[in-house]
């Protein structure tokens, strides 16, 4: 069953166009992945699917209920953890998620369980007395990740949700949110730059300009670029490109003291091509495409160009500035 | 509306305001600079006029910028919310946004009337005798005018998007909302034009109310401005539009 339906989506503001006929389901269960450069309109469609912005023309439907006409039953459904940070970080971290309890109305007898569940789910039980402003990027994340959970949402938006963090703190961020659908029975709807992160969607949507350009899996959009490539050292190259050709059928070349070939089931081809050339092979090596070469492919750029962002970046560094100045 | 977010916003408030010394103290602080600084010099030049003193004269108004500074200040708030993001926790949430103005208001009511309690505890030092009535009255005074009062805030807030605008508000609307409102001198011996300003001012019919409470026996210039039905009225019916229209604000930025 589709829990996000998307109808060509239109929003414009003033004569700039956020978000430019946009169509697209997202699977209940699944997680979906929303790509794009600064600026795509990634953002924007979020805000239109959480009800904070009316579109300009088209729908969205979440769970079946109308993000312009529903709110309410549209904001019950829904969690979200947003690009910037919207934590109170005059408050604890356990008083920040009971504030979110009160919010949604969660009943009085769970509250408190529903709390200490969260904080231990991320591992902030420990520290939850401390005010937030005291915890790192990467515990903030994580607590915002707990509090949209509080209210069992059945869809989960992560705007971004690894932006600012360290290789690690990543990493255990995607090792944690992969959980989530099994765990809590949760729909996520992500964004990100970050390709390799995508990597872990069941579904992937490329936006760029304010439209959607690929959609499909990891692996059917890698295939838009044409499959893997194989770099390989032989004792003699000359001879083993002649072999490759006549043998496998494949279009191969030497270069700079190496072969390389495209080919589309590359792990399949490896071992056909060391029974090819026997001892004369010195080493293989094997390069899947990238989401980001997809992108390239698709957009002529690659996604983490940030050289568009400079106002945002800006907006950021006043943003933080005034974090510690207040 | 719903009760639980009302409720939690609300607490939050108030967590943060007990939290937050400095504010308090500067909270309390302010009003004593007015009614010892100002307001002691000030009797040197103006006698007692119909068995009220000056310092007695602008108790009244004394609490009014109490309740004035805090409950904007609570409203304002609104603006840092925005600026820090916590406004988008709250806005995404099923919660009417008239429930959030409700909440919010609440806030401001709460925080301003506990600092006017504060203040109100100098009476005895002013020679005011007051019964344990005018004291009750005063309080009830007091909450529903910190209520408009704050309300009128959410209103300002809603349309500032950024803190830089702090200081254009406190200028430019807090400061004269203090001086027309008869806070330091009656309505009644103001030019026309400010008399008229004056008269749109909502603080003008809580500091009013006030004075009657206050010095229910006072004559001459320094008696109060209005009748105190026309001032109760007054108060209640800028709580509700203010509310009302605040609601909208909220809605419309959707
Ligand atoms: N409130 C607004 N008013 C005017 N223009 C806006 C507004 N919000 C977004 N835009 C514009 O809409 C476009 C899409 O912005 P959006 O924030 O959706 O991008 P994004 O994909 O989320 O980018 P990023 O990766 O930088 O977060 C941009 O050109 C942006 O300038
Ligand atoms: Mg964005």
């Amino acid at each position: 069953m589709s829990i996000i339906k998307v109808e060509n989506l239109v929003k414009k503001f003033g004569n700039v166009t956020a978000v430019n006929d946009v169509s697209f389901n997202v699977e209940e269960g699944t997680i979906f992945g929303f790509l794009g450069p600064n600026g795509a309109g990634k953002t924007t469609t979020i805000n239109i699917l959480c009800a904070l912005l009316s579109p300009t023309s088209g729908r969205a439907f979440i769970d079946g209920h109308d993000c312009a006409k529903e709110s309410a039953s549209v904001r019950k459904s829904i969690g979200i953890v947003f690009q910037d940070t919207t934590l109170d970080k005059d408050l604890t971290a356990e008083e920040n998620l009971l504030f979110h309890a009160y919010l949604y109305n969660v009943q009085k007898s769970e509250r408190q369980k529903r709390v200490d569940d969260a904080l231990k789910f991320v591992d902030l039980f420990g520290r939850k007395d401390d005010l937030v402003k005291k915890y790192s990027g990467g515990m903030k994340r994580r607590l915002e990740v707990a509090r949209g959970l509080i209210h069992r949402p059945k869809v989960l938006f992560l705007d971004e949700p690894t932006l600012g963090l360290d290789p690690q703190s990543r990493a255990n961020l995607w090792e944690f949110i992969t959980e989530l659908p099994k765990q809590h029975n949760v729909t996520i709807f992500m964004t990100t730059h970050y390709m390799e992160e995508a990597e872990v969607c069941s579904d992937i949507a490329v936006i760029d300009n304010g439209k959607i350009i690929a959609r499909g899996s990891p692996e059917e959009l890698k295939k838009i670029v044409g499959g893997d490539v194989i770099y390989l050292k032989t004792k003699d190259n000359a001879t083993a490109v002649e072999e490759i050709k006549k043998v496998l059928n494949v279009e191969a070349s030497a270069k700079g003291g190496e072969i390389f070939m495209s080919t589309i089931k590359g792990d399949a081809c490896i071992p056909e091509l060391i029974r090819t050339l026997g001892d004369s092979v010195l080493s293989v090596r094997l390069q899947r495409p990238t989401l980001n070469d997809v992108f390239l492919k698709l957009t002529g750029k690659a996604i983490r160009e940030e050289e568009s962002s400079g106002s945002d970046t800006i907006k950021e560094e006043v943003r933080a500035y005034r974090r510690r100045h207040s | 509306m719903e009760f639980n977010a009302i409720y939690v916003i609300v607490a939050r408030e108030f967590k943060k305001f007990v939290r937050e010394r400095s504010r308090l103290v500067s909270a309390i602080a302010r009003p004593m600079v007015w009614l010892f600084l100002v307001g002691a010099g000030m009797s040197r030049l103006v006698s007692p006029v119909g068995g009220v003193s000056y310092m007695q004269f602008i108790f009244p108004g004394i609490l009014g910028m109490t309740i004035l500074f805090s409950s904007i200040f609570s409203s304002i708030s609104i603006i840092w919310d925005k600026e820090f993001g916590f406004m988008k926790e709250i806005l995404v949430a099923p919660v009417s946004r008239l429930s959030i103005v409700v909440g919010k208001a609440l806030s401001g009511t709460i925080i301003s009337t506990i600092q006017a309690v504060i203040v109100l505890a100098l009476f005895p030092f002013l020679g005011l005798k007051l019964g344990i009535l005018n004291i009750v009255g005063v309080i009830l005074i007091c909450s529903a005018v910190s209520f408009s009062i704050s309300a009128f805030g959410i209103l300002l807030a809603t349309f500032y998007e950024s803190y830089e605008s702090f200081s254009v508000i406190m200028n430019f609307i807090v400061m004269p909302m203090f001086f027309l409102s008869g806070a330091m001198y009656p309505v009644k011996l103001l030019p026309d034009i400010l008399k008229f300003v004056a008269k749109l001012n909502p603080l003008t019919y809580g500091v009013d109310a006030l004075k009657h409470v206050i010095s229910p026996l006072a004559t001459g210039p320094m008696s109060p401005d209005f009748n105190i039905f026309v001032d109760i009225g007054v108060i209640v019916s800028m709580s509700v539009v203010f509310v009302l229209i605040g609601g909208k604000a909220f809605e419309r930025k959707g």
